[in-house]
């Protein structure tokens, strides 16, 4: 920790200097107190209380009191709860597996040199400014059955009914999010294809390789790391989609697109059983937590490598 | 090497520019619509008669309030993250010890709490703090999420400064506070900027807190404005649509003044 703190700009200067002993002033802990304190108080004190709170009742007004293990044993035997795993797994395989080779192949194109690039990829990246209110409320307009854009369309949406069954409604979120969230896994493999050394396309072209097998043999291989992050960074992303859910569907219908974190928000905020919301919330917590361990382990961040290489 | 146009890539590129141009088409001309002329010719043909009353509209009905209340969370967020964010980096990055890895794991931790996780501990914090329908209550812990994304750009930004620019100054008997201000802020610039475009974004854009933590017409922000629409009047597309526009067009206009700043802020939050 302490040798690999001295910066990455030069090793070699880094370690002559501290042989010659040269006397660098460094800042103390008192640096990085007021942002640890604030963030203790805001976000990880919070995960300590919902840990907590799964052990209680409580109604949002009074005092939490200490019910055991009652909320755990009613989600184990609650049929929703179940479904909403369930959905929760499919939203976050669907959100991977549609978005990935999306965003890698428009990250790869934006990397390239082709003519109005900068103009189409200006286009191309407009979904990341927008709140995931705004994108939600627009796509609910446009798929509305009776005024959006399936009533003038119905050679391709039949009834326009989008989200009136299971797998339509799935199908929406999944296509949402893919609208939403693609520009900006497109932007991470755009820096990833930029660090891929053009040494290794030169050679491939005197063996004679064309662009595809490039693509497949240069390309892809050394997007790995990039995949990785980008991939854990959906995952993440798709076990806690809510603001899509809550005003595309409502969860609905019925219960057909309830995830676990629109469930949660509706045992706590709606039932005001916020004893049976933390419990689900601490289900998420512990998941994303074991992904948010391997974005450090897979990445490397915790080597406390440069990471602005590739940008 | 000569450079062919890939027209494979091309084609694809294409095919985005609708996905995304469409609704953004369809947005933008519902705006400039009467009520009843979307529901008569729909939303996809141009509409006979062009009308600003939309707009208007959605000032009387508070959106005025709303922005200013976006504009006060949003400033708050950025300037708390200013004054925090850049003495926690420059600690990880030049203090000594073990402890300061610790810190920099926990923060690293950070990234992955989804918000949602903690809402239900919020509420109760927040309640408890007296701060329930405050905005204050909505900046703390936007401000809070952000930090992790944040402490992890600058950290990188802050780590390519060489060694050797510290041995000079500790030459000339800087003490940290001035190696601070006369070179580590100088000089991380870039970073500095990707975590106000990044707060900012996180802020402006910000649903869940607000959702959960204000209830009152003074306290609202303007997505949950956005969401108290649509279950309201989710009837007046074209009103509810233009409000969408006009919450985004503050960040709109940055983004076409300052696009390469953004976009690399936003690379920066990948992490990569």
């Amino acid at each position: 920790m302490s040798t690999s703190s001295l910066g990455s700009g030069s090793g070699r200067s880094a370690r002559a200097g501290r042989r010659a002993g040269v006397g660098v002033t460094r800042p103390g802990l008192v640096w990085a107190v007021p942002a640890t304190v604030f963030f203790l108080l805001f976000a990880l004190l919070p995960l300590v209380l919902v840990a907590v709170l799964s052990f209680t009742s409580w109604d949002g007004v009074g005092a939490p009191t200490f019910n055991g293990l009652d909320n755990w044993t009613k989600l184990l035997h609650d049929p929703v709860m179940t479904q909403s795993i369930w959905l929760t797994l499919v939203l976050t395989v669907a959100g991977v597996v549609v978005q990935t080779p999306v965003s890698i192949l428009l990250g790869v194109w934006a990397a390239g040199h082709q003519r109005n690039r900068a103009v189409l990829s200006a286009v191309f990246f407009i979904p990341l400014l927008l709140s995931a209110t705004a994108i939600s409320v627009v796509w609910r307009a446009i798929l509305d059955p009776n005024f959006g854009v399936p009533s003038q369309m119905q050679w391709l949406f039949g009834d326009g009914n989008l989200m009136g069954s299971q797998s339509g409604a799935i199908a929406v979120l999944t296509f949402v999010g893919m609208w939403q969230w693609t520009p900006m896994h497109a932007l991470l493999y755009q820096g990833g294809a930029r660090a891929v050394p053009q040494v290794l396309y030169q050679a491939a072209a005197i063996d004679g390789a064309g662009k595809v097998r490039q693509f497949l043999h240069i390309t892809l291989p050394q997007l790995r790391n990039t995949m990785i992050t980008s991939v854990i960074l959906m995952l993440v992303g798709g076990l806690t989609t809510f603001d899509t859910v809550l005003i595309l569907t409502q969860g609905g219908p019925g219960t057909d697109t309830t995830n676990s974190a629109y469930y949660m928000y509706q045992q706590a905020f709606k039932s005001f059983d916020f004893g049976s919301g933390s419990a689900i919330a601490l289900v998420l917590v512990v998941v994303a937590t074991l992904i948010s361990l391997a974005v450090v382990r897979l990445s490397g961040y915790d080597k406390m490598r440069g990471t602005t290489e590739g940008l | 090497m000569r450079r062919r146009p890939n027209y494979l890539a091309g084609l694809g590129s294409l095919v985005w520019l609708v996905v995304v141009g469409f609704p953004l088409y369809v947005l933008l001309i519902s705006t400039f619509r009467t009520r009843s002329s979307y529901s008569s010719e729909g939303p996809l043909s141009f509409p006979e008669h062009l009308t600003l009353k939309n707009y208007v509209d959605d000032f009387s009905n508070g959106f005025g309030q709303d922005f200013l209340n976006t504009v006060i969370v949003t400033v708050s967020v950025v300037a708390i993250v200013l004054l925090v964010v850049p003495p926690l980096a420059y600690a990880i990055v030049r203090a000594q010890g073990r402890t300061i890895g610790t810190v920099f794991r926990i923060f690293l931790l950070g990234l992955a709490i989804p918000a949602q996780a903690v809402i239900v501990p919020m509420f109760y914090v927040i309640s408890k703090a007296g701060l329930y329908d405050h905005l204050i209550g909505i900046i703390l812990p936007t401000a809070a999420f952000c930090l992790p994304v944040c402490t992890l750009v600058l950290t990188g930004a802050m780590r390519d400064i060489s060694n050797e620019l510290y041995e000079a100054m500790a030459m000339d008997g800087a003490t940290p506070w001035r190696v601070f201000w006369q070179m580590v802020v100088p000089l991380s610039k870039g970073g500095l900027s990707s975590i106000v475009v990044f707060s900012a974004l996180q802020a402006w854009n910000g649903f869940l807190f607000p959702l959960i933590l204000t209830q009152s017409e003074s306290t609202k922000v303007i997505t949950l404005g956005l969401y108290n629409f649509q279950t309201e009047h989710g009837v007046d597309v074209p009103g509810l649509l233009s409000a969408v526009v006009l919450s985004m067009l503050p960040i709109f206009i940055v983004y076409l003044f300052a696009r390469r700043a953004l976009v690399q802020g936003l690379m920066g939050v990948g992490g990569k």
